[in-house]
Parts: structure tokens; sequence; C-alpha cells
């Protein structure tokens, strides 16, 4: 029998976790997403889990902060509204220095939107995904296997760093099916001793919480925060390149916008036009560098989105506005097509090919 | 053949294009076909991609408005009624993944069972990871009937890992199928394979069914 297994995205997220250590898991239904759930709900039982569907968003991230606060592997998902109404949780996360993996399967938005694909939640997920100084690491993967990696890399880049990682994961992502292997990846041991595990009368207790009323302190605590951020843009930045060596045009693209874009560029390339692609895989930290270094080469970039232009914004400040950044965009539940981001590319490239 | 024919399976298991494959199948014949779909899971990859080709071959469709849409209503469409009412007309059912889906069919299974002229197929991957062996299959296969209220008939082995499936990836599963279709006391009617392995495949594996792709994948090079 092959390796390989035909997985869902969203299957594949549910999966990965158990097989990274994940034995906690606490959710609500919503379209795209339900699949982790469903599949969660399947397997957990089987495997000493526990699987919790409680009875709202916002319960289930204060049991995540629950679960983390002992130590262990915690995830939850969910799809754009439900996000926002796990935001204050994230934040709390954040505060309480706590590691959990969540995932957001976008759909469609603003308000309840739609239920088809979307990437229009990179700000929520970049800038504001709950209130105060902090910072989210976010993983966008491209394809079903990537899902399967970035989850592994997702819960242990949040033990490393003690803090919340977000899967940015859109309806099309979590909706296709795709063979992957599923090989379990390496789990690495990272100090746990500020875990609430029951001081047996041996230690002093050690307290997991977000609440600090010395401003001092709570100055200090951020300061130290944004200390470990800086280690995460030195060390943790992820992106692909895709035929950049001798490119004039430079797409940038994530997620399922990524794959669209891919097909486009080899169309562009049987025209003749040199277009590459910088896939950034961690959306925080942004891949800046490499983009800034493409900005001295290339003539132009084209950011495609499955929003109105939000990463667009990451782009320019990368490159600090040296060359034109086009975008191509569609939004509500559609995805551009190849031609669009093909037209695009040749409008990038000076025009009529 | 029977007037109804029911397909049903474990979600993702590709039971959506073979009950589109299998309707072309019918109308081809010349025999008046519908096809109905059930689903009220699953908001993407609906046979409702498929309706143009549907409408070509003079298959009556019958689906939600809400399909593919962007309306997260699990809705059955009143119209789904014909497939007990116009006893003319060959009738092919997409039954929603597991046994969340197989409820919605629950509804029409009696008259389905008064007129007894209906063959429910068990649509099987092993290449999906909660069905990689006989047992965890026949399990799934186990939570559809007890959620419909009807029994299947028969197996269609339609085991594959997408766009890299070869075949001897095929070949490797008929064992698997041969199993499922021991403990269960049912025949495996259909080995259904992507039609670019099928002349390969012509000759080794009984009951050959050729499957075109119609479910729209945007995120491919056409």
């Amino acid at each position: 029998m092959a390796e390989k297994v035909l997985m869902k995205g969203n299957e594949a997220i549910a999966e990965a976790a158990i097989m990274a250590g994940c034995r906690h898991y606490f959710g609500y239904p919503i379209t795209p997403q339900t699949e982790v759930a469903a599949y969660m709900s399947k397997r957990m039982p089987k495997i000493d889990g526990v699987f919790l569907q409680a009875e709202s968003e916002i319960a289930a991230i204060n049991m995540v902060i629950g679960v983390a606060a002992t130590g262990k592997r915690v995830m939850t998902s969910s799809s754009s509204p439900g996000i926002s109404l796990k935001s204050e949780g994230i934040s709390y996360l954040a505060g309480c220095d706590l590691p959990a993996l969540v995932v957001n399967v976008q759909r469609g938005g603003p308000g309840l939107g739609g239920i088809q694909p979307s990437q229009a939640d990179y700000f929520q997920a970049t800038r504001g995904a709950g209130h105060g100084d902090f910072h989210l690491l976010v993983l966008a993967p491209s394809s079903v296997q990537e899902m399967v990696d970035l989850v592994f890399k997702g819960f242990d880049l949040a033990e490393k760093y003690r803090m919340p990682v977000m899967l940015l994961s859109d309806g099309t992502m979590g909706q296709m099916m795709e063979p992957v292997s599923l090989e379990a990846g390496k789990i690495n041991e990272h100090d746990k001793s500020w875990a609430l595990t029951g001081t047996n009368c041996e230690r002093k207790p050690n307290i997991v919480n977000s609440l600090c009323l010395q401003a001092e302190e709570l100055e200090r605590l951020n300061v130290e925060r944004y200390a470990r951020y800086k280690l995460v843009e030195e060390n943790e930045v992820m992106y692909e390149e895709y035929l950049m060596d001798d490119a004039e045009v430079c797409i940038v693209a994530f997620g399922v916008a990524a794959r669209v874009s891919q097909n486009a560029i080899d169309k562009a390339r049987e025209m003749g036009i040199k277009v590459g692609m910088i896939r950034p895989i961690t959306l925080w930290p942004f891949p800046k560098k490499v983009l800034n270094a493409a900005a001295d080469k290339v003539k132009a970039f084209v950011s495609v989105e499955l929003s109105m232009g939000q990463m667009v914004e990451d782009v320019e400040l990368a490159i600090r506005c040296k060359k034109p950044v086009l975008t191509c965009t569609r939004v509500g539940g559609m995805i551009p097509s190849t031609e669009e981001v093909l037209n695009k590319i040749i409008e990038a490239n000076g025009g009529a090919n | 053949m029977k007037r109804v024919t029911i397909i049903a399976g474990h979600y993702g298991s590709g039971k959506t294009n073979f009950a589109v494959n299998y309707a072309l199948e019918i109308a081809k014949s010349g025999k008046k076909t519908s096809l109905s779909d059930l689903d009220i899971v699953n908001p993407y990859f609906r046979s409702k991609d498929s309706e143009k080709v549907l409408a070509d071959a003079n298959i009556r469709f019958i689906s939600s408005d809400f399909a593919n849409s962007n309306v997260d209503v699990p809705a059955i469409p009143a119209a789904a009624y014909s497939v007990c009412a116009d006893k003319e007309s060959y009738s092919v059912v997409d039954v929603g993944g597991d046994d969340r889906g197989a409820l919605a069919l629950g509804r029409y299974v009696p008259e389905i069972l008064a007129e007894d002229n209906y063959e429910m197929l068990f649509v099987i991957n092993c290449y999906r990871p909660l069905t990689r062996n006989a047992k965890s299959t026949v399990e799934v296969m186990r939570e559809i009937e007890e959620a419909a209220k009807i029994r299947f008939t028969g197996i269609v082995n339609n085991s594959n890992i997408g766009d890299e499936t070869k075949a001897s990836d095929v070949l490797a599963s008929l064992e698997y199928a041969k199993e499922v279709s021991k403990i269960t006391n049912l025949p495996v009617k259909f080995t259904s394979v992507h039609h670019v392995l099928y002349d390969e495949l012509k000759g080794k594996i009984e009951n050959l069914f050729p499957l075109r792709l119609y479910i729209r994948q945007t995120w491919k090079a056409e």
C-alpha cells in the first residue's frame, strides 16, 4: 500500500496535531473548518484524548488557556467570525506567555460574510488578533502536506517562544484533498518549568496570569516579551522562492493565492516573461529581508491576495517603496484566476507582451 | 439495473464524482435519468460543479439552491422527492458523507424500501486516513446504515490518492476491497479508476469503471 494517504486540509491539521502530541482540542463548529472538529471528535476518544465542543468560541479559547497553563499541547480551530470571538482569549494567551495552536480556516467577511475562501483576516492575524502589545506567530500553508508540516512546526515554535501560534488557512486549503505523507516530525523538549503541574509541596507555586496592576512591572513584562519577538524575527522567518534567479517581476502570495500564482508564472514564462515568486510561509515574522533584496533586482512586485489588498502594505514596507507594488485581488469567496494573475504580470512587466 | 441507485460512503471517498459518472453512464443508454444531491454536510466541491455536464447529457439535476453558494444552509429541495415519485426516471442519489450526511436520506427510505427497486452502493477508499483497513471501513458503513435506516447492497472500490494514484495503488487495494466484501457479504460491484489508468488496468480487474473528474479545482492549472 502507498505510503501516502488522501486527506482534506482540515483533516490533515487534526491528524498532524494528534501526531504532534496534542491530546486536548476545544472548538465550536463553523464552516469551512468543521472537519477539524469532526475529525477530532472521531479520533480523540480512541487515543485517550479530549475532544470538547464548547458552548461558544469564547468558552473554547478559555479552555485552551487552561490546558496551555499546564504545559500540555492544546489546539482550537475556527473560521473568521469565530476567531474574532476568540481574540480576547488569544490576547490572554499572549499576556500569560502560553503556547497554543490556533487555526483559522478563513472565509469571506466582514461580519458573518460568506462561507467561501478568503485571506481577508491577514490584518487580524498579523496585527490585531486581540488587544495589547503582542504578536502571533502566523504560519500560512499552501498545500495539504505543508499543513501537516506546519502544525508540527507550530507546536514547536509555540513552546520554544512561549507564545500562541496561528495557522492561517482558508476555505479552499481546508477543503481540498491532496496526497500527504504522515510522517511524525521530531518533537523537541522545551523548558516547561513555568507550567502548573502541582507543587507536591516541593517548590513555590507557579503563577500564570495576564493581570499586572503595577505599571513598572507590566512595562518590564512587555519589554521582555518583545525581546523574545526580536529573536523570532531573527530566527524563524520562512519563505519559498520560485524562479527568482533571473526574475524581473516578483509575485508575493501565500496560501491558495500562491497556488494560482505559480500556474500564472509558468504561463508567463512560456511567453518569455521573467517572473518569479516569493511565497511567505511565516506572515509574522514577514520575510522582509529577502523582499528588500529582491527590490534591488526586479522592476515591480505583484501582491496576489484574496482580500482587498492587505499584505501589500507589508510588501511596500519591506521594500521601503523602492519599486511599484501592484495588486491582484478577489474577495467575498472568489479566487483570482490564472488569467487575472497573468494579466497583472504582463502589466507589471511593462504592458503588452 | 435497479431504478434507484443510492451512493453513500465516508466523506472524501469519491462518492460525488462516482455518482456523476454513474448517472452519465445511465443516461448514455438513453434512459430518462436524474441525479439528486442530498449533501447537507459539505458546502464545497458539490455535484453542482458538474451542472453543465449533466445538463448536456439531458440528466435532470436536483440540488439545493444553496449548494456551492455563500449561504450555509443545510437544505434539500422539494424536488428531491421525485426520486420516489417519478417512477419513469432512473435516479442516482448522491448522499452526504458519513452517518451525518446519511441522515438526510432517511426521509425517503420508507418509500424506497416499499418500491423495492433500489441498489445502495458503498464507496470505499483505503487511502483515506479513517478507512485505511476493512475493519474501520465497515464501522463507517454500519454507522451510515444506522443513520439512514437502509442497508447497502454493494461496494464500489474507489481507492485512490488523488493525482498521484498509480495502477499499482489500485491493484494493491483489491485485497482490501475483497476483505470488506467478505465481512459484509456484499459484492464489489465496481472498481472505479481515473480514466487515464483505465487501459493499464483493463483485463486485470473485474467491473472496472472509468471516471472523469468534474469537480472544479480552481487552484490547479488547466
